[in-house]
């Protein structure tokens, strides 16, 4: 048992709601459409956190409420089946559409689930409806994830056939290297959940065995596990070290000789660890301060302090799921700090009391940080980029060392005036 | 419910974090769930600032909606006092706060704090952000001003001449995140400057409570943006007499009537009228021989009520471009704006769609569209140049460059912003005569041309294109009527294109070749 300092944090936040993963499932499932029965806010938020440039039309949208929605509930859900009606005689190729409940929709009580199954009734045989929170009152921003993942699960078909199982959102190459990497390991049923297209769930039953990509699928992973799936507990698959344990945790549940699965990776893990020299040379012995957004913070500050030689102040997570941590909080040094929860201000007066070299934050303090002459990261990067696996720890260091780099070129020397 | 898939405003209480951030000294203490934080990013990403929202958000979750939310916004009213030592607390809601009705503002005034609070109820359901800046910086006047007002006469307009001092004004509506709001200020004080009359504060941007009780020693008011400050300058008219300005200084005939005007209100003698004509560039740029070019360009204009009123008056009379759209989203403002498009002889698109706006644009098949953020994009896709004129906007709209909308250099700025995107005018006629050449690529961009438009590698646009294919098909193009047709410029293409449809609608003809197309042209003239 690791012996981390864990704390618990309470007061203001400074994080994404659930909403936000949105921003990323869209891509995931090009044959998906979020709509968010949401608030001003709402619409405002996912808009602002995918950046108004970046697409043409997006597949997600706001079912805004208004006035007289919040006036009478049953006004409420007609209004919902005609937007709905809009959406779907506009966008004839959705073939699941999420409803997506937020903190305004959630307080007034609208029954969502009421207004799906009604509408998988009318649309059967054309559009799929889920429902599940984003809300701020009860997800941060990865938590969005775990909700729709979840959602789909009821969906998912049953099977006996002996399968992996790879569960979160992956970068459509990184997944199709670990696929690869695992076939030549010699487990050649792999599939993924979520799947590059809704519609083609992957089959689950007792002899599915479920290795987590991303640590914030707590709920996803507990009713997999109701429906028989036996998970694999593992560190995440970030840097050489946590992807190593966790091919190695996937092949022994295949109950494949360790030896098989060193021969295919050591290739990949020397390359890797040669790559990564560069970047380690920039982040040893620099002081790294993580706050929480992601749920990525644990499993980034192992690697970071493992293979990058960084040192950790402090170790912030929005959600720990001691469970699905245990084998990452094992790998951390005795007396790491790690605090869930966060009270924003007196989480940045640490900040500036231990005057760390980089810090991982949103992207809402990273510029005010950087005033003050601190380096940071945005934690939605490490959402969009393709950062799992041993043949991405190079890149996944290189988002970390760019930022020093950077104040290393650019020295109160090279910017002085005169 | 309104089904949105983009919005062009944000909601009430973001206006209000606009006003708050923009002034000192102030602190807004938001009751709202801890999504709500995002806002923060609009000015530390948006604007590339670097300092925080002074805002203190309460962060309530589910499992404190059974319990007493009450206790966490006194909590935190009590914190963010104690730490940020404001001199005026703001007190409000999100959305979600306003359903649990915990009433913060109330609560706070209860709590004995010495400093004014000011409670902002901003019904986030009905109404958006523009409302929501311009009801917050009213409330802060009211409340900061409430007794002065009481006690002071009745403020004459030239009074500066008996108090043996120049004229004072106050600049008011600049905030953060409006459109280049800073760099006009330093405009707007410099033509006034020159004028001799002093600015006395300029509010809400960079203004503090003491600032905002020191309003009423001014003689009159600028009302730089309607949106954000025509209800306090009402405000300040109807309880003090304060007369105010409702020119607004963007294009050059504008700046000089809004000196004008400023001149008449105080009875300052205006002495170097003359000078006045020879301020800016853009008149005889417009006027000279590379901007032949320019002449009956149809131009599409969608944006806030300030910005697109104004652009379409430069645009027919300082550039003399065809206005063939006008909007706005600013429903406040629809009046104006539909008085400006009636002026054009055109009708006013007033929405909140941006995709009503894009079908509006295609309609128009416009050379030119001057808009948002949104627009940019909506151009983008059928490949028609932009520049955007208004919020919202993106990142790449905040210039490290020092570039007003208003006043002289503002006119010169808007010359070169909306001209770049088109092609300049020798290089026009060099396309004609080049582009049999094996160095021409079609969908040139001028190398002035930021703004890409039908780059062949464009993905969205060869989609729109091929949109376009599929609802047309119905009129059949043959290989010499599509040959001729690649041979038009791209910017004028669309409209030929449809132009030579209609035509062949209308005589019945089954397919259009290269003859139709002359003939088409022959037509429309
Ligand atoms: S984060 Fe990047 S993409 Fe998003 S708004 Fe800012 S500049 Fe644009
Ligand atoms: S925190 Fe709640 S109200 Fe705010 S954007 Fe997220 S879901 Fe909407």
């Amino acid at each position: 048992m690791s012996k981390v300092e864990l704390n618990k944090e309470t007061g203001p936040r400074e994080v994404f709601c659930g909403l936000t993963s949105i921003v990323w499932l869209h891509r995931r499932m090009p044959d998906a459409f979020f709509l968010v029965v949401g608030s001003r806010t709402c619409a405002h938020l996912i808009q602002s956190a995918a950046g108004v440039m970046i697409f043409a039309e997006p597949r997600f949208g706001t079912a805004i409420l208004e006035e007289k929605d919040l006036a009478g509930l049953a006004d409420a859900h007609e209004e919902l089946d005609r937007v709905v009606n809009d959406l779907i005689s506009r966008r004839p190729e959705i073939k699941t559409l999420f409803l997506v409940g937020s903190c305004p929709s959630e307080v007034i009580k609208l029954d969502l689930a009421t207004v799906s199954e009604k509408l998988n009734k009318r649309f059967l045989g054309q559009v799929r409806f889920v429902n599940y929170s984003g809300s701020g009152i009860e997800t941060t921003f990865t938590q969005g994830e775990d909700g729709a993942l979840k959602a789909l699960v009821p969906l998912m078909e049953s099977t006996d056939d002996e399968k992996l199982l790879l569960v979160g959102t992956l970068a459509n190459n990184v997944e199709d290297r670990f696929k690869k990497i695992f076939n030549h390991i010699g487990i050649t049923n792999v599939e993924s959940f979520p799947p590059r297209q809704s519609t083609e769930l992957p089959k689950i039953g007792k002899n599915t065995k479920v290795l987590l990509t991303q640590p914030y699928l707590s709920d996803t992973v507990r009713d997999l596990k109701h429906r028989g799936c036996e998970i694999i507990y593992a560190p995440f698959p970030l840097g050489v070290e946590g992807s190593s344990k966790w091919f190695l945790a996937g092949a022994d549940a295949f109950k494949i000789n360790e030896l098989k699965v060193h021969e295919v990776i050591a290739p990949l893990a020397n390359r890797a660890r040669q790559a990564l020299e560069k970047h380690t040379e920039i982040l040893r012995g620099k002081k790294l301060f993580l706050l929480p957004e992601s749920q990525l913070e644990i499993s980034l500050a192992r690697f970071l302090h493992n293979e990058c030689g960084m040192e950790l102040i402090e170790v912030g997570t929005p959600y720990l799921n001691k469970d699905l941590m245990d084998e990452e909080l094992n790998l951390l040094p005795d007396d790491t700090k790690i605090v869930e929860g966060q009270h924003v201000e007196k989480q940045l007066d640490r900040v500036r009391a231990t005057s760390p070299d980089l810090v991982v934050c949103g992207m809402g303090l990273a510029n005010p940080l950087e005033a003050e002459g601190i380096s940071t990261k945005w934690s939605i990067e490490m959402v969009f980029s393709p950062i799992h696996g041993i043949d991405q720890a190079a890149d996944l260091a290189g988002l970390f060392s760019r930022p020093l780099k950077r104040n290393q070129i650019l020295t109160s020397k090279t910017l002085a005036t005169h | 419910m309104e089904l949105t898939l983009w919005t062009y405003e944000g909601p009430p209480h973001v206006g209000a974090m606009r006003v708050a951030s923009s002034m000192k000294d102030i602190h807004y203490v938001l009751h709202a769930p801890q999504g709500d934080t995002y806002a923060d990013l609009l000015f530390t990403m948006i604007e590339r600032r670097g300092q925080r929202p002074p805002v203190t958000y309460t962060t309530f979750q589910a499992r404190d909606l059974g319990g007493d939310t009450a206790e966490l916004v006194k909590r935190n009213i009590t914190e963010a006092v104690e730490r940020f030592k404001p001199k005026t607390l703001l007190v409000g809601e999100s959305c979600t706060a306003e359903l649990i009705q915990d009433q913060p503002g109330a609560l706070a005034k209860g709590m004995g704090f010495d400093i004014p609070i000011v409670n902002l109820e901003l019904p986030a359901y009905s109404k958006k952000e523009n409302w929501g800046a311009s009801e917050t910086f009213y409330q802060i006047i009211r409340t900061l001003l409430k007794d002065k007002v009481n006690e002071i006469d009745k403020i004459n307009p030239q009074r500066w001449k008996s108090l043996g001092r120049r004229p004072k004004v106050n600049i008011l509506g600049p905030t953060l995140l409006g459109f280049r709001c800073r760099d006009d200020v330093i405009e707007i004080q410099r033509i006034l400057s020159e004028q001799g009359i002093d600015t006395n504060v300029v509010a809400p941007l960079g203004s503090s409570p003491e600032d905002i009780e020191r309003l009423i020693d001014a003689d009159i008011n600028v009302c730089l943006y309607h949106e954000i400050a025509e209800i306090s300058c009402e405000w300040l008219k109807r309880n003090c007499g304060m007369e105010y300005t409702t020119t607004i200084p963007i294009g050059i005939k504008n700046t000089i009537n809004f000196i004008h005007e400023v001149h008449e209100k105080l009875d300052l003698p205006l002495t170097n009228k003359g000078e006045l004509e020879n301020k800016s560039k853009l008149p005889w740029y417009s006027k000279s021989v590379d901007s032949n070019y320019l002449t009956g360009k149809r131009v599409f204009i969608f944006g806030d009520g300030t910005h697109a009123i104004a652009a379409a008056k430069i645009a027919k009379d300082e550039l003399g471009f065809e206005v063939v759209g006008l909007g706005t989203y600013s429903r406040e403002m629809a009046r104006q704006v539909r008085a400006a498009a009636k002026d054009l002889n055109i009708e006013a698109l007033i929405t909140n769609s941006y995709l009503e706006v894009e079908d509006a644009m295609k309609k128009a098949s416009p050379e030119l569209v001057l808009g948002t953020q949104m627009e940019r994009h909506s151009a983008k896709r059928l490949g028609i140049p932009c520049s955007v004129i208004s919020t919202p906007m993106h990142v790449q709209d905040v210039p490290a460059r020092y570039s007003p909308q208003m006043g002289w250099e503002g006119a010169n700025v808007i010359f070169d912003d909306w001209v770049h995107p088109l092609m300049m005018g020798l290089e026009e006629h060099l396309i004609d005569m080049f582009k049999h050449d094996f160095e021409f690529v079609d969908g040139h961009q001028s190398h002035l041309g930021h703004t890409a438009t039908n780059a062949p590698d464009n993905k969205e646009t060869k989609q729109a294109q091929s949109n376009m294919n599929i609802q047309e098909k119905s009129i059949l193009w043959t290989e010499s009527g599509k040959a001729e047709l690649t041979k038009v410029p791209f910017f004028v293409r669309g409209k030929v294109k449809s132009n030579t449809e209609k035509y062949a609608l209308s005589k019945g003809l089954p397919e259009i070749n290269d003859e139709t197309l002359y003939d088409a042209k022959a037509f429309f003239g």
